[in-house]
């Protein structure tokens, strides 16, 4: 119990004096997964679209597919793309493992079958309604795709952050590719397991707690935006 | 001057869904001047003709032909839905979005966009999201952006079928201006007013067929089928 209230009032001194440790760890986080989220969606969200306005042999398969794919365990993509990148492997040579960029890699594989997928419920939806003024225009399917984006720009947004509230507190994937090495590729949650297993409560908790805080303000964020989503029509 | 995209030939053409034919066989041209109405019983195929004639719907049997080639035909033609389907944004980007299709810059597309706007009494509701119009201001908005491309031919079903009095006589002078101004006009109506007040020529469709066709005045006066006949008396026509 001491324990405890000891590592609060620690945490938040961490925390409130800004320590420069913590900063740079939370910094990490931040960057990896804004672009993990932003290299993503950059993938998903055409991709969703694309799936709903094309007709193709195995449409609905590779639909059931990327869905499936939502659930993939992130320890199983942490170990395939350290298989992709390690030494002797196909990738070896760019020399990417244990940076931050071998953990974009890794997030970039976790959420983009979730942000396609949303994508695609969105835009599904959408579609049903667009279909003929946008047939009737004789828009190209670009046009299309873009027209659709761009309209069903609130719940893409909703997507996004679905994805980057997955990401945030991805820890399994990240450890594998990451190494967790200080000063290096040391994000939120690969340290507050180093540090639980230190037995250096205090800090750990303030991670926790700014973790938490981010968690929290995305997911406040997003109930917000699906709010306003069902009340107005955009 | 290019060559214009009229006549419209339809030779033997068929609306088949799912084995089930829906329209068709039917044989006809919509010439290069001229308003047609295109009327019929609830569930006669008029919906299904104009999709077929416009390109909506896939030509099952038969041929549907425009004086050019169909990828020419295709971007100088405008449809508008007996429901209009609004983009989920501004007035003005809705009634700009076929310019913007075809390269205009966004800005000069913007400012036609609030000239025509204004011509079709929405000069005031420029910033309002178009999703939330009245039924009039939905199809007026509609007609705007079908017309804004100025199309060769114009395609309309039930234009005015939700509208109140005030409403369908705006949209009929919008209409009766664009044909004056050389727009060709195919629209499906069941009322009988309206028909009588636009049209130069007849379809009177029946049963998924083109039951008879006529010039207006002909047609009004002596329909040649007994279910025309029928239904210009405001009888129940099945
Ligand atoms: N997509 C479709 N699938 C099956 N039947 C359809 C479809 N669209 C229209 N129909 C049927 O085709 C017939 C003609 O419909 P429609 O062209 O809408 O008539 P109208 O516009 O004159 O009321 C109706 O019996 C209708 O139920
Ligand atoms: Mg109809």
């Amino acid at each position: 119990m001491n324990d405890i209230a000891q590592g609060t009032i620690d945490a938040f001194r961490l925390i409130f004096t800004l320590d420069p440790d913590l900063l740079e760890v939370v910094g990490l986080s931040l960057r990896v997964t804004v672009t993990a989220v932003l290299i993503a969606s950059l993938i998903g969200l055409p991709l969703g679209a694309w799936l709903v306005i094309n007709r193709f042999r195995f449409r609905r398969q590779t639909i059931a597919v990327l869905n499936a794919l939502m659930g993939l365990p992130p320890v199983v993509v942490g170990l395939f793309v350290y298989m992709m990148l390690s030494r002797s492997g196909p990738f070896g040579v760019f020399g990417l493992l244990f940076t931050p960029t071998a953990m974009i890699i890794a997030q970039v594989i976790i959420i983009t079958p979730l942000i396609a997928s949303i994508s695609h419920q969105t835009i599904r939806d959408l579609w049903a309604e667009y279909h003929d003024l946008l047939i009737s225009l004789n828009t190209s399917r670009w046009q299309r795709i873009t027209a659709l984006l761009w309209d069903g720009r609130r719940a893409l947004l909703t997507a996004m952050l679905a994805g980057f509230g997955r990401a945030i507190g991805e820890v399994g994937a990240i450890m594998i590719v990451g190494g967790n090495i200080d000063h290096s590729t040391r994000v939120l949650t690969t340290s507050i397991a180093l540090e639980t297993g230190k037995g250096n409560f205090a800090f750990a908790m303030g991670l926790g707690f700014v973790l938490i805080t981010l968690a929290v303000t995305i997911n406040l964020l997003m109930h917000s935006l699906s709010r306003t989503e069902r009340a107005s029509v955009w | 001057m290019t060559h214009s995209i009229l006549p419209l030939t339809l030779d033997g053409a068929i609306a088949r869904v799912r084995g089930k034919t829906l329209v068709g066989p039917v044989d006809l041209q919509i010439g290069e001047t001229g308003l047609t109405i295109v009327m019929g019983p609830n569930g006669s195929g008029k919906t299904t003709l104009l999709r077929l004639m416009h390109g909506l719907q896939r030509v099952s049997g038969g041929r549907v032909e425009w004086a050019v080639p169909d990828g020419m035909a295709r971007g100088r033609q405008s449809y508008v839905f007996q429901s209009p389907i609004m983009m989920r944004r501004k007035v003005v980007d809705n009634i700009a979005y076929p310019l913007i299709l075809h390269g205009v810059p966004r800005r000069q597309a913007r400012s036609t966009a609030a000239e025509w706007a204004a011509r079709f009494g929405l000069g005031d509701a420029l910033d309002r999201p178009a999703p939330y119009l009245s039924g009039g201001e939905k199809q007026k908005l509609a007609l705007a952006r079908a017309l804004i491309r100025q199309p060769e031919i114009l395609f309309l079903d039930e234009p005015c079928a939700n509208l109140d009095g005030r409403a369908i006589r705006e949209i009929e002078t919008i209409l009766q201006q664009a044909q004056a101004d050389g727009t060709r006009i195919v629209m499906a109506t069941h009322d009988m007013g309206q028909a009588r007040r636009l049209a130069t020529d007849v379809v009177f469709m029946y049963g998924g067929k083109v039951h008879e066709t006529a010039p207006a005045p002909d047609f009004f006066k002596q329909p040649t089928t007994a279910e025309a006949r029928a239904f210009i008396n405001g009888d129940i026509v099945e």
